[in-house]
């Protein structure tokens, strides 16, 4: 119950920094990857944003044994690079950049503006569909 | 400099993006757990049948609504310029599901959470990612599509 509480509000926390910061703006994202427009450098604030809170967070995570609501750490490795993880990144940045959408801003817009974030969220699901028949 | 750039939001974004690492952290930290969100959109819709316990996965993802919902009440509204056709939120969509599977994450789980790890896998995702969207809106921009 507090595992759920907790990853509930962490949703919660995220998804209105998302919006509070125009980050569930379709524009504003793609004016940041818009370098030969009016360029939009909010997105670089965001990100700056979210990894100082982060970094000190990694910095915790390797002086404790565990996490606090759970009897493990479940981390990803990172160190192996390959063609996935970079043909990957590359088909999503273009629709991301198509979009101007990525998965967390698309899953909060559905309380915002429902119709064309839900044609988004189906679309990205099927997506991830598609890989997993796929591969 | 940022007087060059009436429009952009550099308190909010900053404020806004503190929000996303404090929420990054709480799962991290509780839960021992990357706030990847399309690996946690891929778990709790059962797309992906390894990860995060799936009930996590699905009040991790029910938040993100529930949360930018809570934004637009406090502030009387969130502005969202999404374009006027269907078209490129099909098309982005299926490129975004796709590839965020193929390459194990997004904005959040390798922008965010790996990049602040210092892991070479997601900076070296982040950056091509990162190209790949300033490329994709340059052709937009150049073929009449902006």
């Amino acid at each position: 119950m507090i595992r759920l509480a907790i990853a509930l509000v962490a949703g919660s926390i995220f998804g209105a920094g998302l919006a509070y910061s125009g980050m569930s703006d379709p524009a504003r994202v793609q004016g940041f990857l818009d370098l030969f427009g009016n360029w939009d450098p909010t997105l670089a604030f965001v990100m700056g944003g979210a990894i100082i809170p982060m970094a000190f967070a990694w910095l915790i995570q390797r002086r404790i044994d565990k996490p606090f609501a759970e009897a493990h750490f479940s981390l990803p490795g990172t160190v192996n690079i390959d063609r996935k993880l970079g043909i990957g990144a590359a088909l999503f940045g273009a629709g991301w950049g198509i979009s101007g959408l990525c998965p967390g801003p698309g899953l909060a817009d559905l309380a915002i503006n429902p119709l064309p974030a839900l044609a988004f969220v189906i679309a990205m699901l099927a997506g991830m569909a598609v890989h997993r028949v796929t591969n | 400099m940022l007087a060059a750039f009436p429009h952009a939001m550099p308190v909010e974004g900053l404020i806004g993006g503190l929000m996303i690492g404090i929420a990054a952290a709480l799962m991290l930290l509780g839960l021992g757990r990357i706030a990847g969100v399309s690996g946690l959109a891929a778990r709790a819709t059962g797309i992906a049948d390894s990860g995060a316990p799936r009930r996590i996965a699905i009040a991790f993802v029910i938040g993100l609504p529930l949360g930018a919902f809570l934004v637009s009440l406090a502030t009387g509204g969130v502005v969202t310029r999404f374009p006027p056709s269907v078209i490129p939120m099909i098309l982005g969509g299926l490129l975004v599901g796709f590839g965020t599977r193929l390459g194990s994450g997004c904005t959040s789980g390798h922008g965010v959470c790996g990049m602040s790890r210092l892991s070479r896998r997601s900076l070296t995702a982040t950056a091509i990612f990162m190209a790949s969207g300033f490329i994709t809106v340059a052709l937009m921009r150049f073929g009449g599509l902006l």
